[in-house]
């Protein structure tokens, strides 16, 4: 039990804000899809699975340079993204919205699966490690440094794409009015299907970053789909300044909770702020009228 | 099965169909698929614990949890106690039904639906998940538990609710299965199915014609909450073996939407076709492939369930009536805008 305010402490907060900003990343690909295509993908993770999986094989398996590994990793996923929605979303487009989720939940079950099947349920180490920033007595890994500054270059250029170029303002005109914008000369097939190849390069990027610090293995996903949806709706569905904020607060309840009790305990924490807060706040913290 | 059939004849369909379940352990099957009749039992009584409140857009993502609550609650007061299962049982449900008014009153009560109301309980089945893993010093943690054994030499134990024969096991699954489709046609029949109905195609208008909405589906998640908690206690009983990730968690619970989804959720008997289509599909893929492939039969299985819910989301036995009789189709709109 460490939970005085002590040198542990501090590293608790440090590593939880970096996590933080991996899960920031994470929830951000997911409120972009949600924000413009108006669908959860509960697979999520299960894509950036098989991205670790692509990065793992390219480079351990086939010794390509990991720079290489990384691009082929984000391009898959990305790939994955645009059939997802083509042949699996696309159809139940116009059902009720719980279809979408069953199907994308339906997705998650598949790639599991296919992944134990393809791949075997042990769990696989790339074999890249990088030391750890040392601050006195505290250790932050590098990894969930770099983890978290790319979410931060992320989160920017996305905003520049979205606010900047003609593209991404028409995936934001798109998100507030899917009835106006066929009018308007946008044809929503296409931004979906952009938006589809964003969302999934992002869990690629997710992906890359993922596998410096853990093993991969088929179940990998069930570890971190649930938490990113809860950011996501926690912060806000859609909104995806919501979801950074809520990144961070999440992670410190795990860090810290973590820290404090056993690391189980901090997830549990985090859990149960997340259904009070949805009790308290449904719409998110950012989010506007659920 | 509409509603006005209540003087119709005696149901000799279900009759018949019965009277030949009953006989299924006098036909020579072997220990294995009597073991896999039970399953199918067992999950189809859990299955349709489930649908009633799925069936009318209450779809849970998070039933393992009280299924977890169910079978761990039990277990506990066995080995800590020496409470007997028939004390433990109504225990154990009782618990998951404060569970799901926990969790049931705040969403209903925020208007929390659809996709909203699947995550809040998913977050519910992984805080279940995480509470049995994290105090690991009494529930055996990860590794799971088994409840000690009430045989001393002898080959059942009425207090500690074990049997060593699976046929005994058959006979109490058997009437839990019916009891639990019984109580499926109870709530078909009721007013407040209609009043559920009703909230689920237009909330605001139900409510201006005097539905209770809060109370209806508050109504619907205990019953279903209570049913899954002793579908889950049973479970382990006929197991012997219990762990978290098999009781409570995101994937039991996924599982346990995914099979109703396959069967049928909008007809009494879907999610027991559900049942015995998943566990079967399972084991003639073991059969013909062999044991060397693993989760080839998942895979198969996932794909299918892509296909169910784009093609025919109201499941096998959904279909096959539908086709029957087009205009019975499903009880329940699936398609809103």
């Amino acid at each position: 039990m460490q939970c005085g305010l002590d040198i542990f402490m501090v590293e608790a907060i440090l590593n939880g804000a970096l996590f933080g900003g991996v899960l920031a990343l994470l929830a951000l690909g997911l409120n972009l899809i949600f924000g413009v295509i108006d669908v959860v993908w509960i697979c999520y993770a299960e894509l950036m699975m098989i991205g670790m999986y692509t990065v793992f094989y390219l480079h351990k398996v086939y010794g390509l340079p990991l720079a290489v590994a990384f691009a082929a990793g984000i391009v898959v996923v990305s790939v994955l993204g645009v059939l997802l929605h083509q042949f699996i979303i696309r159809p139940v487009l116009n059902q009720e919205p719980i279809n979408q989720l069953l199907v994308t939940g339906g997705t998650l079950f598949f790639l599991q699966a296919a992944a134990t099947f393809a791949f075997g349920i042990d769990f696989k180490n790339l074999g890249v490690s990088l030391p750890s920033l040392e601050l006195g007595e505290i250790q932050l890994p590098w990894s969930r440094i770099l983890a978290a500054g790319t979410a931060f270059v992320a989160m920017l250029l996305l905003w520049f794409f979205l606010k900047k170029t003609y593209l991404g303002t028409a995936i934001r005109a798109i998100s507030q009015d899917r009835a106006i914008m066929p009018l308007m000369g946008v044809s929503p097939d296409r931004i979906y299907l952009v938006t589809s190849a964003i969302g999934g390069a992002l869990a690629g990027l997710g992906a890359c970053l993922l596998v410096l610090q853990y093993d991969v293995h088929p179940a990998i996903g069930l570890s971190f789909g649930p938490i990113t949806f809860m950011v996501c709706v926690l912060g806000g569905l859609g909104s995806m300044i919501g979801g950074f904020i809520a990144a961070f607060i999440f992670a410190q309840f795990i860090a810290v909770g973590g820290s404090c009790f056993h690391l189980e305990w901090g997830y549990v924490l985090a859990f149960v702020f997340f259904i009070v807060m949805m009790f308290i706040r449904p719409q998110g913290l950012m989010g506007t009228k659920a | 099965m509409t509603a006005s059939d209540t003087s119709r004849p005696l149901p000799w369909g279900w009759i018949a169909g019965v009277g030949a379940l009953v006989l299924v352990p006098f036909s020579g099957l072997g220990s294995y698929p009597l073991h896999l009749v039970n399953l199918i039992l067992l999950w189809s009584f859990i299955y349709t614990s489930w649908s009633i409140m799925g069936r009318f857009g209450l779809v849970s993502f998070g039933h393992g949890a009280f299924m977890g609550i169910g079978a761990y609650t039990v277990t506990l007061l066995w080995n800590h106690f020496g409470l007997s299962p028939w004390i433990g049982i109504p225990i154990g449900i009782a618990l998951a039904v404060v569970a799901g008014v926990l969790i049931g009153y705040p969403c209903f009560r925020f208007r929390i639906t659809g996709h909203y109301f699947a995550l809040v309980t998913l977050a519910l089945t992984e805080v279940v998940r995480l509470v049995i893993v994290a105090l690991r010093d009494h529930t055996g943690g990860s590794l799971g538990i088994t409840p000690n054994s009430a045989l001393k030499g002898t080959d059942y134990s009425i207090v500690g609710l074990q049997f060593t024969s699976k046929v005994a096991f058959f006979y109490l699954l058997l009437v839990v299965w019916l009891f639990g489709l019984w109580v499926w046609r109870r709530v078909d029949r009721s007013m407040a199915r209609y009043a559920m109905q009703a909230i689920s195609q237009e909330e605001d208008a139900a409510a201006s014609v005097g539905v209770n909405v809060t109370r209806t589906k508050l109504l619907f998640t205990m019953l279903s909450a209570g049913l899954t908690a002793l579908g889950g206690a049973l479970y382990g009983q006929y197991q012997q073996y219990i762990n978290p990730d098999t009781v409570s968690g995101i994937a039991v619970s996924l599982q346990i939407v995914f099979a109703v989804i396959a069967g049928g959720m909008f007809v009494q008997l879907g999610p027991t076709v559900g049942a015995a289509f998943t566990i079967l599909l399972a084991e003639v893929l073991r059969v013909f492939i062999g044991n060397d492939l693993h989760a080839l039969d998942s895979t198969i299985y996932g794909l299918m369930l892509i296909l169910f819910i784009i093609y025919m989301p109201n499941g096998i036995l959904g279909k096959l009536l539908e086709q029957r009789t087009p205009r019975a189709a499903p009880t329940v709109a699936p398609a809103r805008h």
